[in-house]
């Protein structure tokens, strides 16, 4: 069984389909995330597990990881982030272009998870701002696939002028984050 | 050698080096480390390594977490193969209080043991393929490991980080349907591990790519503390179940394969040899199971049965005690160490009588081995660092801890 | 010539009649107790003595007893025999306030990384050691953190109330 993606609302005729601009690119765009993996430990392994065979995350458009911030969409940030690395980062953060998201798999990346300690970041939202978090220790193939439509979900639904607006740059500001 | 001529050129060079910054965010870097390297032209004359990006203080932790709640934070050190780590630390605290399993439940560890290792070498001989450009055995091999992973959750409801087995045994006996799967699993999984292994290990392109690349002699690896297979593949026979037998390893007949080089291409075809070697032991175990009890009589550290628990006056004290850690646990300091995926895991436990250690200091094989990295790489191209790194298998949970 | 404690105490004591202030065997390891004066001449001789032939250096860690005065910093060093397949311990103890002792780095390459670990988490200065400088921790840390004194977590977060772990701030600074 093959599911295809949803046509958006709009009106439609022989050879031709009319849609607003925001749902079309909306489509397009939750269908073809090119992923940042930044894996750190271990929930970088279950989405080495999720990218296998058996959990396949290709089906959902995301063939091409990238691993140049440049060229990405999606950083998803699976594992320990300690204090020694947020700064690298808020980096890789900034060096994506908009429109950007970020996913932070792991309870870890959520929220500092099991170490409560002196070198671990508690959590990646004291340093950028994340979009859509997935808890577990580490979570399973499936819920990270869960958190994936969820992005997608969000990105099919983003207006366009959102990342031009007052309160995202408010957001941006309050990380500081130029 | 090529090398050695090229090296006495090195004094006319003056100011033509580049430096190259690796990571510490990289996709060839299979973790977090960063290394300076010192370039000329496609050539390294150093490296500097950095590491700590994932520093979650572990020893400090454990000085603070009960006896029992350690056992998930040694899971996080090689998450690639977490019921090692798991049943060496359970091991150290049975060696603390001494405590003697039955069989049954040495030989269920046992098991576990060696699935944990195949899923460890099936990940970095995978990975060293993908470092070379063969993805294909990579994407076979992970089927593979998710089968190991369903047979984890037979036993304990995890797939990766597994907190299995308990003080004193293993949490559960094994129920039929881990029966059935492993015995699916080690009729199925040799083959297609025969499949992989004829990709690979007479391709002329990957023998051409390893061979030679990151060789490290046998008296520098010994002076470097390397153990497991990094040390097996540069000719040195130590390996922790034969030297000091835990957990009747000694009833087992296995072989320890040694290379000759040091190289990539040892590594791999060691680790291979020892998925082989692992499979052996596996069916002996199971074949051998003998009957009784899967764990031993300390209920002062086992959680007793629970229809016992709301029948019987002491077995509800002791349920209270475990759970609330009251034990009295005795006075020493304990050194155990078992053969994990990289080599000799070592756990220094140092205790006071207290509910927690007082020191417990974690003997981490990536970390000790890690250090050689600039001399490996020294003199070499910079593919073959790639090459290298990943052949070490070095896990960035295990040498930050 | 098969070696065991009794044997290796024996040949220890030997070479180094002064040198051993105290020996026990807790769980079947031999564990002598030296100064720090006489650390590098003893592990040498382990390391280079045809009988004893310590090739190995297993593991260094560094522990803190704060309780003990002139004798807060320990640093225990594992030695491992593969020929004669015996392992030693071998501790130094020496005060907080002067923690410098020689380092082993001349003997097996082996212990860079380890002194290194244990100079980032105690502030033990490695004399001789070619660079001693924080490895795990972040590089611009001032304290120590494996000290007892201070305490596990960070006690800038803001997103976590120690009461509800049933913390009240001052652990490990009253150790008892």
């Amino acid at each position: 069984m093959i599911n295809k993606s949803e046509m958006p609302e709009g009106y439609g005729g022989e050879g031709f389909f009319a849609t607003s601009l925001s749902k079309a690119v909306g489509v397009a765009r939750a269908n073809s995330i090119w992923p940042l993996p930044f894996a750190t430990s271990c929930c970088g392994i279950e989405f080495m597990a999720t990218m296998g065979t058996d959990y396949d995350l290709a089906r959902f458009g995301m063939e091409r990881l990238s691993f140049s911030p440049r060229q990405a969409d999606l950083l998803m940030v699976m594992g320990t982030i300690a204090k020694k690395m947020g700064p690298i980062l808020k980096q890789v953060y900034m060096q994506m272009a908009e429109p950007k998201w970020v996913i932070a798999v792991g309870a870890c990346a959520s929220s500092g998870g099991i170490f409560d300690t002196y070198s671990v970041l508690q959590g990646i939202d004291k340093v950028i701002p994340v979009d859509v978090y997935v808890p577990g220790c580490p979570p399973r193939p499936e819920q990270i696939i869960d958190g994936i439509m969820k992005i997608q979900e969000l990105v099919k639904n983003e207006p366009l002028r959102r990342r031009h607006s007052p309160e995202y740059q408010h957001l941006m500001e309050k990380y500081q984050i130029a | 050698m090529q090398v050695q001529s090229y090296f006495s050129s090195l004094d006319n060079l003056d100011g033509e080096l580049a430096t190259l910054n690796l990571g510490p965010t990289h996709p060839a870097t299979h973790g977090i480390f960063q290394n300076v390297l010192k370039m000329d032209g496609e050539r390294i004359v150093s490296a500097e390594p950095t590491i700590g990006y994932i520093h979650r203080a572990f020893e400090k932790l454990a000085e603070r977490r009960p006896y029992n709640q350690i056992a998930p934070i040694t899971d996080r050190l090689n998450y690639c193969s977490s019921p090692i780590n798991n049943m060496g630390w359970h091991m150290t605290v049975e060696k603390l209080i001494g405590c003697e399993l039955p069989k049954r439940a040495q030989y269920m560890r046992v098991i576990i043991m060696e699935l944990a290792r195949i899923a460890d070498h099936l990940v970095c001989n995978a990975v060293i393929g993908v470092d070379t450009g063969a993805l294909t055995g990579f994407t076979y091999m992970f089927q593979e490991r998710e089968r190991i992973y369903e047979i984890y959750e037979e036993v304990c409801g995890a797939r990766l980080t597994t907190n299995i087995g308990r003080i004193g045994g293993m949490e559960r006996d094994f129920s039929p349907e881990f029966h059935e799967k492993l015995q699916k699993f080690l009729k199925d999984f040799p083959a297609k591990f025969e499949e992989f292994n004829s990709l690979l290990e007479r391709n002329r392109i990957f023998m051409d790519r390893t061979i030679g690349a990151g060789p490290i002699a046998p008296d520098r690896a010994l002076a470097y503390g390397f153990t497991g297979p990094n040390l097996r593949a540069a000719g040195v026979d130590y390996d922790v179940r034969v030297m000091e037998p835990y957990s009747s390893y000694d009833d087992f007949e296995f072989d320890i394969p040694i290379g000759k080089e040091g190289d990539t291409y040892d590594r791999f075809v060691v680790r291979q040899e020892e998925i082989r070697q692992s499979l052996r032991i596996i069916r002996q175990a199971y074949e051998n199971l003998p009957q009784g009890k899967c764990h031993a009589d300390v209920p002062a550290f086992y959680l007793p049965e629970k229809p016992d628990v709301y029948t019987k006056m002491e077995a509800l004290i002791y349920h209270f005690k475990v759970v609330m850690q009251e034990t009295p646990i005795p006075v020493g300091e304990v050194y155990h160490a078992v053969e994990g995926g990289n080599g000799e895991l070592g756990f220094y436990l140092v205790s006071d009588g207290g509910r927690t250690p007082y020191r417990l200091h974690f003997r981490r094989p990536c970390f000790i081995y890690y250090q050689a990295y600039p001399e490996m790489v020294k003199g070499s191209m910079l593919s073959d660092a790639i090459l290298t790194m990943s052949s070490m298998n070095v896990i960035a949970g295990e040498l930050d801890a | 010539m098969n070696l065991d404690n009794g044997t290796l105490l024996a040949a220890i004591e030997r070479q180094f009649p002064t040198a051993i202030l105290s020996h026990s065997e807790p769980h079947g390891m031999l564990t002598i107790e030296t100064s720090r004066e006489k650390i590098v001449e003893m592990l040498r001789f382990l390391k280079e003595d045809s009988e004893t032939d310590m090739n190995f250096l297993t593991s260094l860690c560094a522990v803190h007893y704060p309780k003990q005065e002139d004798r807060e910093m320990c640093v225990v060093y594992h030695l491992h025999s593969f020929r004669q397949n015996l392992r030693l311990r071998v501790k130094i103890f020496f005060p907080v306030n002067d923690p410098n002792t020689p380092t082993m780095t001349t003997l097996w390459p082996a212990a860079n990384w380890m002194e290194r670990q244990e100079y980032d988490f105690f502030g033990v200065q490695f004399t001789g050691h070619p660079d001693l400088r924080r490895i795990l921790n972040v590089d611009d840390m001032e304290v120590f953190p494996m000290r007892k004194e201070y305490r596990l977590e960070d006690g800038t977060r803001t997103d976590k109330d120690d009461r509800f772990f049933g913390r009240d701030g001052h652990e490990g600074i009253e150790f008892d």
